[in-house]
């Protein structure tokens, strides 16, 4: 049986058809799950795809953790349920404090969409388990909030529990160590903001999104 | 009682503020001199019904904290004024 995965989407979320298409090339089952749900019964995986949840008003992913789908989401999370956040899915899960930081503005204000080289920095997350360290991806990204920004302390223990998973090769938004993504200790809920769903087939220009999604999808759902 | 609240939000210093610096090089190209460290934030006003000062201010400060900045990257200043 493929594993289920639900695609939340948000009054403003426009990620979501690919994210969808990006699973199913990796042969999951993925369902549009909309923001109002209050469960996730049935659900092995948990995508929050890109786009401006809400309008991105206030600040990215500022309202989207109060949509109801975020207390399951949550205690999916909790209970060792795979969760990604991509583009505006990691905002709102910083926001929601399942993810430590924040996204800021990129540095010289400029809204970054490109081809960007990622380095793997480490692979006992759910999105890259199926990687080696030091792989690289080639995998767009497409924000104009995305330097991630944290203070030295949360830095700090970001690198002494390997939490960063992705690394910018040439960090294109002034993020902190030239931080792509990063995962939770447990490495069950992991952040991003490159879209892996852009990168799913060479006429895309690169498929090594499907490496991600193929390792989150072959993952075990660790929470049955 | 009625209680007019500002919460003003700004980047807590050290944390880079791309648009502030921006918004200082426009003010350079208009030609005044002598403006500089601009820092850009967001002021948000509404009106808090409470008994008193206080409470209205525990009240517009704790929005400031959990919902108008994030306090990760911001910090925020309330004040509080009675409404006649």
């Amino acid at each position: 049986m493929s594993m289920r995965v639900a695609v939340v989407t948000f009054p403003g979320t426009n990620c979501e058809h690919d994210a969808i298409q990006g699973l199913e090339a990796v042969g999951a089952e993925a369902v549009f799950w909309w923001h109002t749900e209050t469960s996730l019964d049935g659900i092995d995986a948990v995508v929050l795809p890109g786009g401006f949840a809400h309008g991105d008003y206030l600040r990215p992913g500022a309202i989207a953790r109060f949509s109801p789908v975020m207390a399951a989401v949550a205690d999916f999370a909790a209970q060792g349920g795979p969760v990604v956040g991509i583009c505006n899915g990691f905002q709102v899960l910083t926001e929601a404090g399942l993810l430590p930081g924040a996204l800021q503005k990129n540095a010289q204000l400029t809204f970054a969409c490109q081809p960007c080289g990622l380095e793997v920095a480490q692979t006992s997350s759910v999105l890259t388990r199926g990687l080696e360290i030091g792989q690289h991806l080639e995998i767009p990204i497409n924000h104009f909030s995305g330097s991630y920004v944290c203070d030295e302390a949360t830095l700090a223990s970001l690198e002494a529990n390997d939490q960063v998973v992705l690394r910018y090769r040439q960090n294109p938004n002034g993020s902190v160590a030239n931080i792509a993504g990063i995962c939770n200790v447990a490495g069950n809920v992991v952040g991003l903001m490159p879209h892996p769903e852009r990168a799913i087939s060479p006429l895309l220009g690169s498929s090594d999104g499907l490496h991600l999604l193929g390792s989150l999808v072959s993952s075990l759902p660790a929470h049955r | 009682m009625r209680f007019a609240a500002t919460v003003e939000v700004q980047l807590r210093p050290g944390i880079a503020d791309p648009e502030g610096a921006t918004i200082d090089k426009a003010i350079a190209a208009l030609g005044i001199a002598g403006v500089s460290e601009v820092r850009a934030g967001r002021c948000f006003r509404f009106t808090v019904e409470a008994e008193d000062l206080a409470s209205a201010e525990e009240v517009a400060d704790s929005l400031g904290e959990r919902l108008l900045s994030n306090p990760v990257i911001e910090r925020h200043l309330t004040t509080i004024e009675a409404l006649g």
